[in-house]
């Protein structure tokens, strides 16, 4: 056992923050491993997407094609045709779908061992979780983008500014996103079962984060009051319109600081949630 | 009657496990029908942005996206649960299926009660309905058939499609969300009038792979509307036969997976 100690990496106030950082980075790169051993699960993925850019592409230009001023929500066909095709690249980088691994460890009790562990579980999620989303980034993205510019006129941003609070945006909304995925399923403490709640996410999400049309198609008034009411327009529309400039330089930043306000809300109440339910939890058996 | 026994029991257990968690039930039961509420929702957004889309009305397309809904409903009521194979075959869960004296497909099919699905079939009944009520259609004896075959021959059409896309996994495990794009694809696809497509993408999908005759050709034989991309008015008609053929295929390829199917072992 030469070399050996009980010493555990750790993330707390009570430790130096390069020992933190390294256990977050090796959190994140465990994430990132992960998923990266679903190669083909990849490749199928990215066909969907690509299958979905198509059908969501055609139906929004049509829409676009009859509308007064060839404008739909205040977009050009340009501006469509790149919101739904770098909407279906971002989808899995922000990962609005499908993760339901704290509920079936919730369900099966095995989250009593994580609890144990030194590091608390919203940090070793969230870290998890910017590991998964740096490895869809780097596979997910690429596929239906240059589909889709291959297969459709896109618009190139113009302003200076676009590109890095568009890298800012969807970083914010992978946080975001992580925050609401977390509560959705930190629910199963509470129903002991989060296939009703996740079921309501998949749903409500979907169409609230602009992926089946533009919330700008919508009346102002609801499309204002999601924005600043939910957290959910963060998750895809925010970065979506920073990129095809849907709105002057001011707006376009307000958005983005917008979002960033939501994104820590909802981990904080993540935080806050765990924190409560750790108090009542009462481990199943089995 | 015997022979149905062992389904029951089977059908039994799924309900009691479904509603051992009453309140994400009560959810997901809500849920559901909100889901097909959601995708018609998304059909009157669109037209109010413009009033016609593709060169169809919003009364129009909503035929499309009635007898849409309707048909997608009835077939994943029934057989939609069959895209969970892929975790059966890498769980093992398949062994246990195979060894029983019973029909795979069958027993795949009750294995997740459709209970929750239910509302959806009131939601996709209630588009056609009002379909129905909005266009002014001059009805004849054939049209009345046709208004009962064509969200039937949906069913079976999307059945045969969740089937062959579950089916895919037999031969490629890690096939993920490729069904999707052709069950959730295929629905999305047929709740629009197929003009708004492009070229290229509306042959393949509506003729190459017969999504034209779950509720685009139906629609406008009880609209009265000639076809615009030039196809004759007993297109309509077609549906049923459509249905038929991709049953046969989904019933071939489905036996075949079967038998190539080896055990991972787990």
């Amino acid at each position: 056992m030469d070399g050996l100690d009980a010493s555990v990496p750790t993330i707390s106030p009570h430790r130096p923050l390069s020992v933190s950082v390294a256990t977050f980075g090796a959190l994140m790169w465990s994430g990132f491993r992960r998923y990266a051993t679903y190669r083909q699960a990849t490749v199928a993925g990215s066909f969907t997407n690509i299958v979905f850019g198509f059908l969501r592409c055609y139906v929004l230009l049509a829409v676009a094609a009859s509308a007064a001023g060839g404008l739909a929500g205040g977009y050009g066909p340009r501006q469509l045709a790149t919101f739904v095709w770098v909407g279906q690249g971002l989808l899995n980088v922000v990962g609005i779908w499908g993760w339901n691994d704290l509920a079936e460890r919730i369900r099966t009790g095995d989250i009593a061992a994580d609890l144990l562990r030194p590091v608390p579980p919203v940090t070793a999620y969230l870290a998890a979780d910017l590991g998964r989303s740096g490895y869809q980034m780097l596979t997910r993205f690429a596929p239906p983008v240059v589909v889709g510019a291959l297969a459709f006129p896109l618009v190139a941003p113009s302003r200076w500014q676009t590109v890095p609070l568009f890298a800012a945006s969807v970083m914010l909304a992978v946080v975001g996103s992580f925050g609401c995925r977390y509560l959705v399923n930190a629910t199963a403490y509470w129903l002991g079962d989060a296939r009703g709640p996740l079921m309501f996410w998949t749903l409500g999400a979907g169409v609230l984060a602009g992926l089946y049309f533009p919330l700008r198609l919508l009346p102002e008034w609801l499309t204002i009051t999601l924005w600043v009411a939910t957290p959910i327009p963060g998750l895809l529309q925010t970065p979506l319109d920073v990129l095809v400039e849907r709105d002057g330089p001011a707006l376009q930043a307000g958005l983005v600081a917008l979002q960033a306000i939501w994104a820590v809300i909802m981990v904080a109440l993540a935080g806050l949630v765990q924190r409560r339910a750790e108090r009542r939890l009462v481990v199943q058996g089995g | 009657m015997a022979d149905l026994k062992p389904y029951v029991a089977l059908i039994g257990g799924r309900f009691r496990s479904a509603t051992a968690y009453r309140t994400s039930f009560a959810v997901e039961l809500i849920t559901n029908a909100g889901g097909t509420a959601v995708d018609v929702s998304t059909v009157f957004v669109l037209f109010h942005a413009a009033k016609v889309v593709g060169g169809f009305t919003l009364g129009e397309a909503l035929m499309m996206t009635g007898l849409t809904a309707s048909g997608f409903v009835l077939a994943d009521l029934t057989v939609g649960n069959i895209d969970q194979l892929k975790t059966y075959i890498r769980m093992g869960t398949l062994d246990a299926v195979l060894v029983r004296p019973l029909g795979v497909l069958p027993q795949l099919v009750i294995a997740d009660l459709p209970l929750r699905k239910l509302m959806r079939f009131v939601v996709g009944s209630a588009v056609l309905i009002v379909a129905i009520a909005r266009n002014d259609i001059a009805w004849t004896a054939g049209k009345v058939v046709l208004l009962v075959t064509a969200p039937l021959a949906g069913a079976v059409f999307f059945g045969a499609i969740f089937v062959l896309s579950a089916g895919l996994a037999f031969w490629w495990v890690e096939s993920g969300e490729v069904g999707a794009a052709f069950t959730y694809g295929g629905r999305d696809f047929t709740s629009y009038p197929i003009t708004v497509y492009g070229t290229w993408f509306r042959t393949l999908f509506a003729y190459g792979l017969g999504f034209g005759f779950v509720s685009y050709h139906p629609a406008l034989t009880l609209l009265g509307r000639a076809d615009p991309l030039g196809l004759p008015a007993w297109a309509g008609y077609l549906s049923p036969l459509v249905a038929l053929a991709a049953a046969g295929i989904a019933g071939l390829v489905w036996r075949t997976g079967v038998r190539h199917y080896r055990s991972t072992g787990s």
